[in-house]
This record gives structure tokens, C-alpha cells and sequence, in this order.
């Protein structure tokens, strides 16, 4: 695929902390792309790293954070290579983000007006009467009923649908070309969170921008995403588009997550959740980092870790299973491991 | 099917928390956290109380155990009227009924280790002879999936999976008949999640519990349960059978709030009905029906009349909802307003 296509390209991104007990790797050699107008699922559990990675890309990372290699190419420059005043031109103008809890992310000292027209004031240069009309138009833009008057209101004035309606609009504010929502409706109720998505896939199709989704929460992907990189323990082990995804998932991780689902919309019997929890990032496992809970694992994937391999669609998958090199049942179904686990 | 037992049953419940304000710090106001619910849990069954974040579901359990001291109202359990105990007789009576908060994080002592955090339990209670305690806590972590050996252990050196296991083995450890679970499950990733649902069904079938369900999450909920209630600022708006209110909600609300939940399937159609704005105060709280702000179907009549829990033909065992025009919806005479024009301009909160 070429890169002017591709508005996002991350390459073996490492990024770790260094903490008394030693190194830990929260991002060890992730790789994904993200096409032009286009929405990515950042999908995983706690720990998973996806969060790290997001913070990577704007190079957010606070002390003991490190990233230590790979490349960030945001419109084919490597961003990594940036100063820390070319990152501060990208961010907001370029790539901006929204957070999971609207409610620390804002400042409760300052209205929100005054905070949406910080970011306008500084990337846009406009003066303050300018400003201020702007991020009324801001507010407007994402749904919130008389601007003129909710401008002046302090975020503890507004509920937390609202605020995150305020974070998305200072995030816009500058029309960027790429959104990182990093668990944007997380902490907000279904019928909020159902608000939240709609106003973002709006504004997406409106400004044409590409979005970044990080998400704990596979219905919020399914709906919203073209693309879905399935994270864990640091690395990406699953990447394709999100019917591939949904329908034909191939990375025993993924298969487990969807049968760990209970779901509203359908009626299940038991559901089948995966053996044991995430390694610790002190001790990560020597080969695959799904081994010790993988119903499939063989001698091969607890001893080396597979690489992610494309196929010629661009479906990526980080598993021995689909390798040459397997060692195990060459029948092996994924999508079968209950009679797996019986038998072994 | 045999006759149902009932174990729980709260008749009015109503729970106001006080504001207070003003120069001389007076009551000037109420939260109306409940207001006016009643339902029957029967022996050996599931029932979940869901909806979003101030509709009343964590108060009502903490009232039932009256950890806050309910406003008005009775609940029984097993016949008794448990508000008009004593506190000395409540804590006996805590015997019966356990629960299993949220964060696991937050609800065991992290200077205490397992065996001692359970041993609390059983020694409050009087449950188990001293000298037997050590072996029932051994037996205890091994039935809720952890280790003998773990019983030394400090709360840190585990897992949240884990804590929310020891969670539950201390609440099992005093035998209880009725466990209140209070978003237990919330915090958990989905993976272990499932465990932890999984371990509350075999723990149901062996000991022969009966679950108090609380949660936000709907998938969790039509997993577990037997039995729904769904509450919306502080009262019930519809309760029924698991089948029957999955597959037919019949409130307003109910069906948007299912219909709200994103599907984990990308071909899934949506048919999603987007509620305007968010929830009022509760402080205030709406007239007549206290959906109807937000309600696509609501007329002059929903902003005056206070809606009763009903049932109609089409419903089935004992599904009951709270609105007036359960009958028109359903036949299409009433139909949604169109809000699609303003449908994302929400009216904030005013407080």
C-alpha cells in the first residue's frame, strides 16, 4: 500500500517504563496503519498497551516513559524524528485527542469558552473577540444548546455527556486531520455514549478526518470502525478490516475475547471465558504472549514469538497456528476450543 | 414448577437524602434517590436491577441491607421486616443477606491479609467455630477458584479477577441465602469477567443462592438474571421475565436504552432510537412521568399522570411497565415524534 493513501503508519513502535523493578515494555513492536478519512479500532484489555500507544504517537509521555524505536509516519514524516516545538505545531492542529474521563480532563477553574479558545488563540493566532465567537460556532457544531450562554459556564455546570461534548470541540477546534479518542465514552451511560459516537461519526464524515478509536469495548468497535488492531500484553496480534474481524476472527486471543461476551442482543448458553490473566510486564512470557493462555499453545509458541504476517488483503495475524513452521494439528479450528481443552 | 418461595420483598421503598443548605445548614432539599418502588425476589432466582448512572439501583441494595437507612418503605426478608430491627439485630440479620461491591480495589483491606479479611466475616457473624475457621477459609478459596496457599497473601499481590474473588469468598463465608452484587463484575476485563459470571452461576446452583443483580451493563444482565428490573430516576419502569422483556420491551425507555447498546456484530442494522438529552435531577425530578422529558412519545397526559406498573394481554409472566400508552405504541396508533432534526441537541442538566 503507498503512503500518501495512508494518513497514519506506525512501525515497530517500542515504547517502555523504567521503574525500579526494571524495564517494562508497555508497547513492544506494535504496527498498524490507518488510511486517509478512515476510523481504526484500537482494541484490548488492560495493560494491553493501547493507551501507551496513542500517548506514543503525540508524544505524550510522561516520565518514566520512553519510546526506544520505530517510526511514527503521520503523512509520510516520521514524527518521531520531530523537536519537541515541530510536535507542539502537530498537536491539535494536525492530530488531536480526546480523553476517557471529560471530567479531569477538563480545568475546573477556567470556563469552557476560555478553554476552547486557548487552543484556537494559539494554533490559529485569531484575537479574543474572533475566538470567542468561534468556539461558540465550535459548540454548536457539537450539539450543545444555546452556545452563547453555555461559553461562559464552568465545566462543573454541565453533565458529563456535555463535557465530553466540550472536549471534542476544543479537539476540533482546529480542524485537524486526525482524531485520537482514546475510550471516549467509556464513562458515560449507553443512552450518552450512543449520543457521543453518532456526533463523532457526523463530524468525521463532515471535516473528513480519519479517527483513531482505543476502546475496551468490541460493540463500540463493531459500530464505528472500518479497520481493528487486537492488542495484547504490547502487541498488536490481530489486524483487519472489521467484518473480517467480527465474522472470521483467527487469533485464538480475539476468538476468546468475543466468546467471553455476554451479549444483550442475543440468547447464549455459557459463555466461554479465557484460562487464567494478562502475564505480568515484569515477566513476560519468552514466546508467544498468549501461550499460557491458549488452548492451542504447542512446545513451538511457548519457546519462540511469531511474527505478524500479512495476507494479500492486508489481514494481519500474530500467531504460529497460520505459520508453515506449526507444529500442532494442522486441523486445528479456532473457533472449536472447548473439545481443545477437554483434550488437552 | 413448584411454588415460588418468596425471600425478599420491598413494598414502597423510598429512599430522600437530605441537602443541606442555607445560612443555618437546614434540610432545604431532597435527593429522590428511590422513590416508591416495591418488588419480590423468590428463593433461588437471579433478579437485576439495571439502568444508567442516578436511576436509584445501588441505593435500593444498600437500602435493603440498610447501609443507609431507608427513608420509608418496608423489606422483608423471609417475613421479617427488616426496618424495624434493631442495629444490633440488623447485623445478625447481615448473616442472610451479603454483598459484593464494585472495585476490588476498594473493599478489602490492603493491610489485612485473605485469610484474615474472611475471617472478619465469619468472626462478626459468629459463623464457624474458631477453631475450624482456617480449613473453612482454605475450602473457601479453592471453591471460588484460588489457592490454599494464597490464604497468607497481602490483597496487593493479586489480580482484580482475583480480589473480586476473594470478594465473594467472603461473602460466601457466612452462609449467606441472598448475596447483593453491587456492579460486581464492572471493573473486570471482559475475559475475566466471564470467569467471575461463570463462578457466580456454579456458586447459585451449589449453595443455592439467590443473586440481587446490580448493573449497568445489559449483557451481563440478560446473562445472569431470571428476572429484570429496569429503574429510571428512582422508579421502576418496567420489570419482567428475562425472555419477555428482551424480546418485547414494552416502556419507552427500555427500548431505547437496548436499542442504544452498540452490537458486537458490524452487520447488525441499526434501528437506534437516540434519546435526546440527558437525565434531569433527581432533585427535581419531572412531573407525571419522569421520562417524559426525554421521551419521544410523550403527550400533555405523560407530564401530569404519574404512570402505574401494568400489564397488558401481550405481556407475558408478570412483565409489567409504566406507561400509558403501552397498548398504542404497540398497535402504531401513537407514534414517535420526529426529533431527528434536533435529535443530538440535548438540554443539559440544570441543577
Amino acid at each position: 500500500m503507498n503512503s500518501s493513501e495512508n494518513i497514519l503508519e506506525i512501525r515497530e513502535l517500542r515504547t517502555s517504563f523504567f521503574t525500579d523493578e526494571g524495564e517494562v515494555k508497555a508497547v513492544d513492536g506494535v504496527s498498524f496503519e490507518l488510511p486517509r478519512g478512515k476510523t481504526i479500532g484500537i482494541v484490548g484489555e488492560s495493560g494491553s498497551g493501547k493507551s501507551i500507544t496513542a500517548l506514543s504517537i503525540l508524544n505524550l509521555l510522561a516520565k518514566p516513559g520512553e519510546i526506544k524505536g520505530g517510526e511514527i509516519r503521520f503523512k509520510g514524516e516520521n514524527i518521531l524524528t520531530y523537536s519537541e516545538k515541530q510536535m507542539r505545531e502537530i498537536r491539535g492542529n494536525d492530530i488531536s485527542m480526546i480523553f476517557q474521563e471529560p471530567m479531569t480532563s477538563l480545568n475546573p477553574v477556567y470556563t469552557v469558552g476560555q478553554q476552547i479558545m486557548e487552543s484556537i488563540r494559539i494554533h490559529q493566532g485569531l484575537n479574543k473577540r474572533e475566538a470567542k465567537l468561534k468556539a461558540i460556532e465550535m459548540l454548536k457544531l457539537v450539539g450543545i444548546p444555546s452556545p452563547e450562554k453555555r461559553v461562559d459556564q464552568y465545566p462543573f455546570e454541565l453533565s458529563g455527556g456535555m463535557r465530553q461534548r466540550v472536549m471534542i470541540a476544543i479537539a476540533l477546534s482546529c480542524n485537524p486531520d486526525m482524531l485520537i479518542a482514546d475510550e471516549p465514552t467509556t464513562a458515560l451511560d449507553v443512552t450518552i455514549q450512543a449520543q457521543i459516537l453518532d456526533l463523532i461519526r457526523e463530524l468525521q464524515n463532515k471535516l473528513n478526518m480519519s479517527v483513531m478509536m482505543i476502546t475496551h469495548d468490541l460493540g463500540v468497535v463493531a459500530e464505528t470502525c472500518d479497520y481493528v488492531a487486537v492488542m495484547y500484553a504490547g502487541q498488536v496480534v490481530e489486524f483487519s478490516d472489521v467484518r473480517t474481524l467480527f465474522k472470521n476472527p483467527r487469533h485464538p486471543y480475539t476468538v476468546g475475547l468475543l466468546n467471553s461476551l455476554p451479549r444483550h442482543d442475543i440468547e447464549q448458553e455459557k459463555l466461554k471465558p479465557i484460562n487464567g490473566t494478562v502475564p505480568s510486564p515484569h515477566n513476560m512470557p519468552k514466546g508467544c504472549r498468549f501461550a499460557p493462555r491458549c488452548p492451542f499453545a504447542t512446545e513451538l509458541c511457548r519457546e519462540s514469538l511469531p511474527e505478524l504476517v500479512a495476507d494479500e488483503n492486508n489481514n494481519q495475524i500474530r500467531c504460529w497456528i497460520y505459520s508453515d513452521e506449526w507444529d500442532g494439528d494442522p486441523e486445528v479450528n479456532v473457533h472449536d476450543s472447548e473439545e481443545r481443552t477437554a483434550k488437552g | 414448577m413448584t411454588a415460588k418461595k418468596e425471600l425478599l420483598k420491598v413494598e414502597g421503598l423510598k429512599q430522600y437524602f437530605p441537602i443541606k443548605g442555607g445560612f443555618f445548614g437546614r434540610t432545604v432539599n431532597h435527593v429522590k434517590a428511590v422513590d416508591d418502588i416495591s418488588f419480590t425476589v423468590y428463593e433461588g432466582e437471579t433478579v437485576s436491577i439495571v439502568g444508567e448512572s442516578g436511576c436509584g439501583k445501588s441505593t435500593t441494595g444498600r437500602a435493603i441491607l440498610r447501609l443507609d437507612e431507608p427513608t420509608e418503605g418496608v423489606v422483608s426478608f423471609e417475613g421479617k421486616d427488616l426496618t424495624e430491627l434493631s442495629r444490633k439485630e440488623m447485623r445478625a440479620m447481615r448473616k442472610d443477606l451479603q454483598i459484593i461491591f464494585q472495585d476490588p480495589y476498594a473493599s478489602i483491606n490492603p493491610r489485612q491479609i485473605v485469610s484474615a479479611v474472611i475471617e472478619e466475616a465469619m468472626d462478626i457473624q459468629n459463623a464457624v467455630p474458631k477453631k475450624d475457621r482456617r480449613k473453612r477459609i482454605e475450602d473457601l478459596l479453592q471453591t471460588v477458584g484460588l489457592q490454599k496457599f494464597q490464604a497468607d497473601r497481602y490483597p496487593h499481590e493479586f489480580s482484580g479477577g482475583q480480589r473480586q474473588r476473594i470478594g465473594i469468598a467472603r461473602a460466601l463465608s457466612v452462609d449467606p441465602k441472598l448475596i447483593i452484587c453491587d456492579e460486581a463484575v464492572s471493573a473486570l476485563d471482559v475475559s475475566i469477567q466471564a470467569q467471575v459470571l461463570n463462578l457466580l452461576e456454579e456458586l447459585q446452583e451449589e449453595f443455592g443462592l439467590t443473586y440481587l443483580f446490580i448493573s449497568h451493563d445489559l449483557g451481563v444482565v440478560r446473562h445472569i438474571s431470571d428476572r429484570i428490573i429496569v429503574m429510571y430516576l428512582g422508579k421502576i419502569v418496567e420489570i419482567g421475565d428475562k425472555h419477555s422483556l428482551f424480546d418485547n420491551p414494552k416502556h419507552p425507555y427500555t427500548k431505547a436504552l437496548l436499542s442504544a447498546i452498540p452490537v458486537p456484530d458490524p452487520d447488525h442494522k441499526k434501528d437506534r432510537i437516540t434519546l435526546r438529552g440527558d437525565v434531569p435531577s433527581p432533585i427535581n425530578p419531572p412531573e407525571g412521568c419522569r421520562f417524559h422529558t426525554r421521551c419521544p412519545f410523550a403527550t400533555d397526559k405523560c407530564k401530569t399522570d404519574v404512570p402505574e406498573l401494568r400489564t397488558v394481554d401481550i405481556m407475558k409472566d408478570g412483565h409489567q411497565a409504566a406507561c400509558h400508552y403501552i397498548e398504542e405504541i404497540e398497535s402504531g396508533e401513537h407514534k414517535a415524534k420526529d426529533y431527528s432534526a434536533e435529535a443530538i441537541v440535548g438540554k443539559g442538566q440544570e441543577v
